[in-house]
Order: structure tokens, then C-alpha cells, then sequence
């Protein structure tokens, strides 16, 4: 419930950024640079004198459109492929070995790669977080195929004549829901999380978009003097992505799914 | 025994050689001639071509499949476009920092991890239990950097206990080899140490309940004992599971921390290769690292002969 909350509250700072008494995040007051927290500056300034609390509620937009659309490509595409992989023997034992291959590529490191090969913006962001998680949902979709498809409920269904296609989308599927929603919000909050850790190392979202991990990168070099600049997207991160897992749970506990 | 462990070795052959042909395919999924990307904005023509020839990408695809996996088997990662040194030189001059930084994360993470999770375990409901639980569940979504720069703030430049950045080799001084890495140590170790400590809880507690904890306690022995040698061991599969599977969270999170502290390991070598478009350096990166992970996984597999003599392959 605390999670719901916090979420729904970071998802209306995102949604109304423009309107919670901030100003333009990108406007620079030179005079102003690296002033402290403030009645003014809640979260301080920055080294071009921009608005911390500004760009930080703006920040949230990034993390959130990054985070949702993970998790909803990955789902939409592992899911189709794994229910195929799964039910097909013969590519099964294949494919499987090349997911095991691609899963011992540390997902962050295989991001990082694919940035490297592609230019900064959001929507190569999502894809470059979005190949390392669909081997991830494929496993878990495969698992369950592969128990289901000896149901009853399947036998039942082949013996009267329904053809895979179907027997896939509305046999199998249904089953499938719960435990891949939870599966969906763990891939959000990691997804978020990886944005910012791409960002943090320049290889993500485009420096002039202000993200949490930007923010942080370009606060880097002045942490003696600044910590603030830190300090407050990465409080929002983190309460973020504890918000969006604590969700996971509570789906977890309420779905009653095993994991 | 021995068998077992060949056969689990023969077995990481076809993953090795997936990875292997995954990370050279990498040049090739993304859209646009990789030539021109690594040559970047100010490339004339014949350096696009120079680049093109050296990195084979004239030849046909699978000609080019051929010879980089000859070229793995051989050890030959390539050399770097930037610098011009053999891939597996700079990775073994910068391995050891990433190696000593993990090592000691990971022993941080299963010392405190472990003991706390049985801890949790054995006082279910009490407020230790919760405790532990809002650590895991918190640590598990701690943005690495992010607490990295929260201890560095606090430890080195508030209290000025400890450097801020920077690293010595052993040679240079245990004392100051150890002052530069407990900081990224225990930056790194959080994530990894939340999940130890909730694998070992969830474990532990399917195990407590069994009659020969019950028993054990009954005849009076000392619930130390009870705990390490009759549940512990009993519950230690998917510990020793989790952190074999969590060594990749290990890995990522080293990249970062590296960049918070300046510690010049892999994850520095990574993250410059990829704003020079070293190509060769980040293949060969994700190879190295990919095969420890499969090696560590194996070790783990091995590892579950040994410590449940039940288990057969």
C-alpha cells in the first residue's frame, strides 16, 4: 500500500511536472550556481545555476516512460516467444541453450554494449534495457508452457479438435497472467534502475533531457561542493524503484505467486 | 564425482560458444555500418575503410563468424582500436582491481547476509525480522552510485576517515590498498548482501520447520548448533544457488562503482572503450566476464554434489 502511494505519487510529479511550483528545468542563472537548499531552491542549484527540484520532478518522466516501456515490450515479446519456444519440442533444446547463452551476459554490460552501437536517446535507452530482459521472460513463460502442456485441460482440447494457435491464446495464456504481471513490475523497477545507471555512465538517456541519472552524472564533479545535486534524484530513485518492488510483493502475496 | 564435473564442464562448451557468437553479432543487430559508428563524426573515407578491413567487416558475415571464434579458441581477443594493445593485455592489467573489488564485496555480502537472514529466520515476527526484511527489500532497489557517493559523503568527506577515490595496488601498502576499497566494497555489496539475506530467510524458514530441527532443539542442543549445523546446512542449496546467479548483479554493479570511486578496473575499461567506440576492447570485456559468470555457475552446480550427496546428474 506505502508503495502504491509513493508511486502514485512520483507518477503525478512526472505527470504534472510543469504545475508543482517549478520553473523551466533547463533555464540557467549564473549568479546562482551551486546555491545550497533553499525556501527558494528546495533542492539547491546546479553548476549552470538550474533548479534541482525542477529538473528532478522532470526527471521522473524519463524513469517512468523508460520503466513502463520495458517492461511492457519485453513482456509483449518474450511472452509471444516463449509461448512458441515452449511448445515446440524441437526448437525448444535449441533455443534454450541460446538463452542460457545470452543470460550469462551480465545485463548491464550488454546494455552498455548495445548503447555503444546506437545513438543516445530514449527510445534506444528501452531497447538496449529491452534485449537483455526478454531471454528472462522467455524462461519463465517456457517453464510454465512446458507443465501446462501436459494438462488435462490441453489433452482435452487437442482430443476435440482445437488447433495450437488457439490452444496457446486461450488455454495456456490465461494461466500465464499472474505470475508474468508480478515478472513485469520487477522488469519496471530494474529497467528504471538501469536507465539511471546508463545515464550515470553517459552512455544512456541524451545529456540535455534531464533523467535522475544525468542529473547525478553531471552533479559527479562537484559532490565536495554540491552534495545536493546528488542527493535528491537519487532519493527519488530510490524510492522509486522501492515503491514499484514493494508492488511487485504485495502482487506476489495477493496473486499467490510462487517465486 | 569426477565424471559429473567433466560432463557440467562439456556442458558450458555450447553456452561459451552462444555468448561467444552473441557478443560478435552485436556489431551486426545494430542498425547502421559499424564501421562508420566506431570511426565516428569526424572519419574521413579511408579511415572508414582502414577501420572496415581491420575489423574484417569486408568479408561475409559468417567468414567473419569463422574467424573471430577461431580467434576466441585461440586467445586472441583483438586489439584495441584506441591504444592499439592486445585486448588481453588491458584486461589482464585491469583485472585484478575488478577481481579484489568483488571478492571483497562478495565476502561482505555473504558474511553479513547469511547470518542475518538465519537470524531472521529463527525470530520470525520479531522485530529483528523486520528489520531484515525492510533492509532487503531496500537494498535490493539501492541505486549503486547513488549510495556509493551517500558513503563517500559521509565517510570521506564529512569525517575525512577514508580517500574519497582513487586506488592503490597491494604492492603499494595493505593498509592503504584497504582504506581505498572498503568504501566501493560496501557500496557494491549492498545489493548482492539484500538478496543473499532474503534467499537465506525464505530457505531457512522451509527448513525450521522440519521434525529434526524440533527434535535437535528438543535433546537440548544449543541453538547455535542447531541453527548452522542442522538448518543451515540443510537450507544451503538455494543460498548457494542465489549467489551464484547474483554474481552478474555482482558485475554490473562493479562497473558502476568503479566510476563512483575512480578505481581503474574492467568496469573503467568498459565504460571507456564505449566513449571511444573501442569496439574490440567491449567485446572482448563481455566475453571475459561472461565466461566467469558461466565458471562461477558451474563451481555452484559442482558445489551442489558436493554439499547434497543425493543430488545426481
Amino acid at each position: 500500500m506505502i508503495g502504491l502511494a509513493v508511486l502514485l505519487l512520483v507518477f503525478a510529479s512526472g505527470l504534472l511536472a510543469p504545475v508543482w511550483w517549478t520553473g523551466d528545468p533547463q533555464q540557467m542563472r549564473t549568479a546562482q550556481r551551486l546555491q545550497p537548499p533553499s525556501a527558494v531552491r528546495w533542492f539547491g542549484s546546479d553548476h549552470f545555476g538550474r533548479d534541482v527540484y525542477t529538473r528532478t520532478l522532470y526527471g521522473a518522466r524519463v524513469s517512468l516512460v523508460v520503466g513502463a516501456a520495458v517492461a511492457l515490450v519485453s513482456l509483449a515479446l518474450g511472452t509471444t516467444l516463449g509461448l512458441v519456444i515452449g511448445f515446440y519440442r524441437r526448437l525448444d533444446t535449441v533455443m534454450m541453450r541460446v538463452m542460457d547463452g545470452l543470460m550469462a551476459i551480465p545485463a548491464i554490460l550488454l546494455a552498455l554494449a548495445l548503447m555503444a552501437m546506437m545513438r543516445a536517446s530514449v527510445r534506444n535507452v528501452i531497447i538496449a534495457l529491452v534485449i537483455p530482459e526478454i531471454p528472462r521472460v522467455i524462461r519463465v513463460v517456457r517453464a510454465s508452457v512446458l507443465s501446462l502442456r501436459e494438462h488435462a485441460m490441453v489433452e482435452a482440447a487437442r482430443a476435440l479438435g482445437v488447433g495450437t494457435p488457439r490452444i496457446l491464446l486461450f488455454y495456456i495464456l490465461p494461466a500465464l497472467v499472474a505470475p508474468l504481471l508480478v515478472q513485469a513490475t520487477y522488469m519496471c523497477a530494474s529497467a528504471i534502475l538501469f536507465e539511471a545507471y546508463l545515464s550515470f555512465l553517459g552512455a544512456g538517456t541524451p545529456p540535455h533531457i534531464p533523467s535522475w541519472g544525468n542529473i547525478m552524472a553531471e552533479g559527479k564533479t562537484y559532490v565536495q561542493l554540491a552534495f545536493w545535486i546528488i542527493l535528491f534524484p537519487g532519493l527519488f530513485l530510490a524510492l522509486t524503484v522501492l515503491a514499484i518492488n514493494l508492488v511487485g510483493d504485495g502482487l506476489r502475496d495477493l496473486l499467490n505467486v510462487r517465486g | 564425482m569426477l565424471a559429473e564435473v567433466l560432463r557440467r564442464l562439456l556442458a558450458t562448451i555450447p553456452v561459451m560458444g552462444v555468448v561467444a557468437i552473441a557478443v560478435f553479432a552485436l556489431l551486426h543487430v545494430t542498425p547502421g555500418d559499424p564501421a562508420v559508428i566506431i570511426a565516428g563524426d569526424y572519419a574521413t573515407t579511408d579511415d572508414i575503410a582502414r577501420i572496415r578491413a581491420r575489423l574484417g567487416l569486408d568479408q561475409p558475415f559468417h567468414t567473419q563468424v569463422a574467424i573471430w571464434l577461431g580467434r576466441v579458441v585461440r586467445g586472441d581477443l583483438g586489439t584495441s582500436i584506441f591504444s592499439g594493445l592486445p585486448v588481453s593485455t588491458l584486461i589482464g592489467q585491469r583485472a585484478a582491481t575488478t577481481i579484489w573489488l568483488t571478492l571483497f564485496a562478495m565476502l561482505i555480502s555473504v558474511g553479513v547476509g547469511v547470518p542475518i537472514g538465519v537470524v531472521a529466520a529463527w525470530r520470525k515476527g520479531s522485530w529483528l525480522d523486520r528489520a531484515v526484511m525492510v533492509f532487503a527489500v531496500s537494498g535490493f532497489s539501492m541505486p549503486t552510485f547513488w549510495l556509493g557517493f551517500i558513503l563517500v559523503y559521509v565517510f570521506a568527506i564529512t569525517a575525512g576517515w577514508l580517500p574519497v577515490q582513487g586506488y592503490t595496488p597491494l604492492a603499494g601498502g595493505v593498509g592503504s590498498f584497504l582504506s581505498h576499497l572498503i568504501l566501493p566494497a560496501l557500496t557494491l555489496s549492498v545489493v548482492y548482501m539484500a538478496l543473499i539475506a532474503r534467499m537465506t530467510r525464505a530457505s531457512m524458514l522451509g527448513v525450521l520447520d522440519e521434525d529434526y530441527i524440533r527434535t535437535a532443539f528438543a535433546k537440548g542442543l544449543a541453538p547455535r548448533g542447531v541453527l548452522v549445523r542442522h538448518a543451515l546446512k540443510n537450507a544451503s542449496l538455494p543460498i548457494v544457488t542465489i549467489i551464484g546467479i547474483g554474481f552478474a548483479l555482482l558485475i554490473g554493479g562493479a562497473v558502476v562503482t568503479e566510476s563512483v570511486f575512480a578505481l581503474p578496473g574492467l568496469g573503467r575499461l568498459t565504460v571507456d572503450a564505449i566513449v571511444r567506440r573501442d569496439y574490440p576492447v567491449i567485446q572482448g570485456v563481455l566475453l571475459v566476464v561472461s565466461g566467469v559468470y558461466v565458471l562461477i555457475n558451474l563451481i555452484v552446480d559442482i558445489l551442489y554434489v558436493v554439499l547434497d550427496p543425493r543430488i545426481r546428474y
